[in-house]
């Protein structure tokens, strides 16, 4: 059971603020989008599976489709051909969204330092949590998920309305 | 498939030769034994034509295009490029290539997707990989690579690792 936030506890009542109560929700139960591309993706697998279990962290519910997940999790090598695929993916969802890059690959191009491979997700999508590894093991997957969760938790309910967000934004071109 | 000896080798080498030179004499500019494949050096002009005579003639019958290629030598001065096309004589099983060097400054070729179809796609690969313009093909595009970029990336001149890539300097690796 999640830690309840701090608050006003009293017989029959608690109180806390608006913020900390959709946080507690939202940490809680991430929808994630795996976007996974090579072996990344079956280190991502494990990490679902009843061994490490992704469904302790109330992300057991994978969304295959972007309108409809909180966290798109990029896995393995992005081509570059790919790039404007993974653009669009994160483009459908609905906000608030969180990225998590998974591997070598997707957050620096890693080995495939060549003309064909992005060379990191992030020139094409602002990402929030980083998986270094080749391909990561499971609990470090499980690790960069609970980095996504406190950053769920601790959002302010106003970020994605800012003039720093917007920016951020505009700065990949995304409206 | 049977490996030849040399001295079978040789022997094939030599039957090809006599019909290509009785054929086209000067064209053949050389020939040598590469392992057990007699290779033939052509004049670049009459390609199409030595390929419909290897094909279309009885005694010869090469009728399958095993593979071809472009390669570049950018130290042969006048020939930087060249083609290599494999054939195959299946109901004999023997096997024969041919190669072709081309000067960067004009850098085309007759197209073959008239002999066999089956270059279409692989003559659309070496457009893309090399920028060799195929006279007459009906769809030169890029095949594999995206359509917008302006280099051909297996040139010997092309960068191997990504200039866009900036975390490979030494201060990143303690050097």
């Amino acid at each position: 059971m999640a830690k309840s936030p701090e608050g006003l506890e009293g017989p029959g009542f608690f109180l806390t603020s608006m913020e900390k109560a959709v946080g507690l929700a939202r940490k809680n139960s991430i929808w994630p989008l795996p976007f996974a591309t090579s072996c990344c993706g079956i280190e991502f697998m494990a990490t679902m599976a009843s061994h490490y279990d992704l469904g302790r962290f109330g992300s057991e519910r994978l969304s295959f489709s972007p309108r409809q997940a909180d966290l798109l999790m990029v896995m393995g090598t992005i081509a570059k051909k790919m790039g404007p695929v993974l653009k669009q993916v994160y483009e459908q969802m609905a906000e608030p969204r969180w990225v998590l890059s998974m591997g070598a690959c997707a957050s620096s191009g890693g080995i495939f330092d060549t003309y064909s491979v992005l060379q990191g997700i992030d020139r094409i999508i602002p990402v929030d949590v980083y998986i270094p590894g080749c391909p990561p093991r499971p609990e470090q997957v499980i690790e960069g998920l609970m980095k996504i969760q406190d950053l769920v938790g601790n959002e302010s309910l106003r970020r994605r309305n800012s003039p720093e967000y917007k920016s951020l934004m505009n700065k990949y071109g995304i409206e | 498939m049977a490996v030849l000896t040399p001295e079978q080798t040789m022997a094939l080498h030599d039957e090809v030769l006599a019909a290509l030179k009785g054929k086209f004499g000067e064209g053949i500019l050389s020939s040598s034994c590469e392992y057990d494949f007699p290779v033939f050096v052509v004049d670049k002009d009459i390609m199409h034509d030595v390929l419909v005579f290897v094909k279309e003639t009885p005694s010869l019958n090469y009728h399958f295009l095993t593979t071809m290629c472009a390669m570049n030598y950018p130290e042969k001065t006048g020939n930087e490029f060249a083609m290599m096309y494999q054939l195959h004589n299946m109901p004999e099983n023997k096997r024969i290539r041919f190669k072709t060097f081309i000067p960067e400054q004009k850098l085309e070729i007759a197209t073959i997707t008239d002999i066999w179809p089956a270059a279409n796609w692989m003559e659309r690969q070496e457009y893309d990989f090399f920028g060799v313009n195929f006279i007459g093909h009906p769809n030169l595009i890029r095949i594999l690579n995206m359509e917008d970029i302006t280099f051909f990336p297996m040139r010997k001149d092309f960068a191997l690792e990504d200039p866009t890539r900036d975390d490979k300097n030494d201060s990143m690796f303690g050097r």
